[in-house]
């Protein structure tokens, strides 16, 4: 019998969920490098958190969108060495929702990790416990729209040699919009103001890769497999 | 109706479209040119306010204009190559690149000449100079994109995708940098000054625009002919146009 689309879904997210219980370091790496980044700024700038506090919804995106550039290094790039990718584009099934199902599962496993890490970094910069849930909503809606628009960037570049320096290239530009309007929020947060504005804006930039982002990826990914 | 398409789309007849115009374009473009900025740097009066400075206007205006039009006619190409299949779009849309980057340079070089004496300082981080750094990046990416590919028809492909992800995004790009400085920074210096330009000093920057438009598309035409004999190296129509000549 064919399996039905939502089960090739949840047999991908499996997948995916099992490969990570079993290299699990690889789960942890982005989170340890979020934690470090953010360390940085006190050391660079000042330890004053009256100082801090101005910078910290910067840093804290800043650093969640780098940890999120270097996750997608390992997204597509081990399914392709070993012919999984291969078997999947040849198997009939649309490509473009495997690849959604394999981007939200990294989102899961990264993304989500950052989300409820990021309010103890905030914090340690000096933000008030008032600010979590913009911060951890700015941050869940933007790290899943930065997972979708890097997945395009790792289908583009996975089949070039040392593509990780090609990949920041390409991606940072487009993810701009993301961290404008994530920051925003967050310091909008802090000063007591309204936020529905940037985190709509967030959420439609959300939707909107959601909906075109798959054929994007499916595209790349086809090119990098010819 | 199609057929001029289909036959514009043949390396062989392109080439020499391409080399036809080329001397139309470029010889009315350096005419324009010389009209334009006569017209902006001896007849327009001094502006009442910026004096004389305003007159790097008659550059800055025209490529940054042209760095965004460029990306668009990038993208449209490389969404006519990637649909059709048609190997010449994809050319375009890989000459359009260095050209539009260079009109980003030099909006951005040119700004900031404009920017020292009326702002008081190089670099501002203000929302169209900000988008405008960011358009250089996306073409940069584009170049990097291309250029790490060996195979040329993967480079096309992966280089089609690239330019039209990119182009949903411009608009993003730049509202969303309108709207982030729109908080902490009071009403932005007008480009144009004065609500509405006076006519002595508008019509020579319309015409230099004109003149940047002619003088992009010669440029395209150099820049599509030498990519059709990189592509084309083996072709042998090639060498049947070389022995003519």
């Amino acid at each position: 019998m064919e399996p039905g689309l939502l089960q090739i879904v949840m047999l991908v997210v499996a997948r995916e969920l099992r490969l990570a219980v079993r290299h699990w370091d690889q789960v942890v790496q982005p989170l340890i490098f979020f934690v470090v980044v953010t360390t940085l700024f006190p050391l660079a700038i000042s330890p004053s958190l009256s100082e801090l506090r101005n910078i910290a919804p910067g840093v804290v995106w800043v650093a969640a969108m780098l940890a999120s550039l270097l996750s997608l290094e390992s997204l597509f790039r081990p399914d392709v060495e070993d012919g999984t990718m291969e078997q999947w584009a040849l198997s009939g099934q649309p490509l473009a929702l495997l690849l959604l199902a394999k981007t939200v599962t990294h989102w899961l496993l990264t993304g989500l990790p950052l989300v409820m890490m990021a309010p103890w970094m905030g914090t340690a910069l000096g933000l008030p416990v008032s600010v979590w849930p913009v911060l951890a909503g700015s941050l869940a809606l933007g790290t899943a729209t930065l997972s979708i628009l890097g997945a395009i960037g790792a289908a583009l570049t996975v089949a070039v040699r040392r593509g990780s320096v090609l990949l920041a290239l390409l991606v940072l530009p487009l993810e701009m919009p993301v961290l404008i309007f994530g920051a925003r929020a967050v310091d909008l947060a802090t000063h007591g103001e309204a936020v529905a504005g940037p985190l709509n804006l967030l959420a439609a930039m959300l939707l909107l890769c959601l909906a075109l982002g798959p054929f994007a990826m499916s595209a790349a990914m086809r090119v990098s497999m010819e | 109706m199609w057929l001029w398409f289909y036959k514009l789309a043949s390396p062989p007849y392109a080439y020499a479209i391409a080399a036809r115009w080329r001397p139309w374009l470029l010889w009315s473009a350096l005419i324009l040119m010389v009209i334009s900025a006569y017209g902006g740097l001896v007849l327009a009066p001094p502006d009442y306010q910026q004096k004389d400075a305003f007159r790097i206007m008659y550059v800055h205006v025209p490529s940054a204009t042209l760095s965004l039009s460029v990306y668009v006619i990038m993208a449209v190409a490389a969404g006519i190559g990637l649909i059709w299949r048609i190997k010449l779009a994809h050319a375009v849309a890989a000459a359009c690149a260095p050209i539009g980057a260079w009109f980003t340079v030099l909006a951005l070089a040119t700004g900031s000449i404009w920017g020292r004496p009326m702002w008081g300082t190089w670099w501002e981080w203000d929302p169209r100079l900000t988008s405008e750094l960011i358009q250089l990046f996306l073409y940069l990416g584009y170049m990097a994109l291309r250029s790490s590919f060996d195979d040329t028809q993967r480079a096309d492909r992966a280089g089609a995708i690239l330019a039209i992800v990119g182009v949903v995004n411009v608009p993003i790009v730049k509202y969303s940098v309108v709207w982030w400085n729109s908080l902490h920074q009071g009403p932005s210096i007008s480009k144009l000054g004065a609500p509405s330009i006076a006519s002595p000093m508008l019509w020579p920057l319309l015409l230099m625009m004109l003149a940047f438009m002619l003088y992009f598309a010669a440029v395209l035409c150099d820049r599509v002919r030498a990519e059709i004999l990189r592509r084309e190296r083996n072709a042998s129509w090639l060498a049947s146009v070389a022995a003519g000549t």
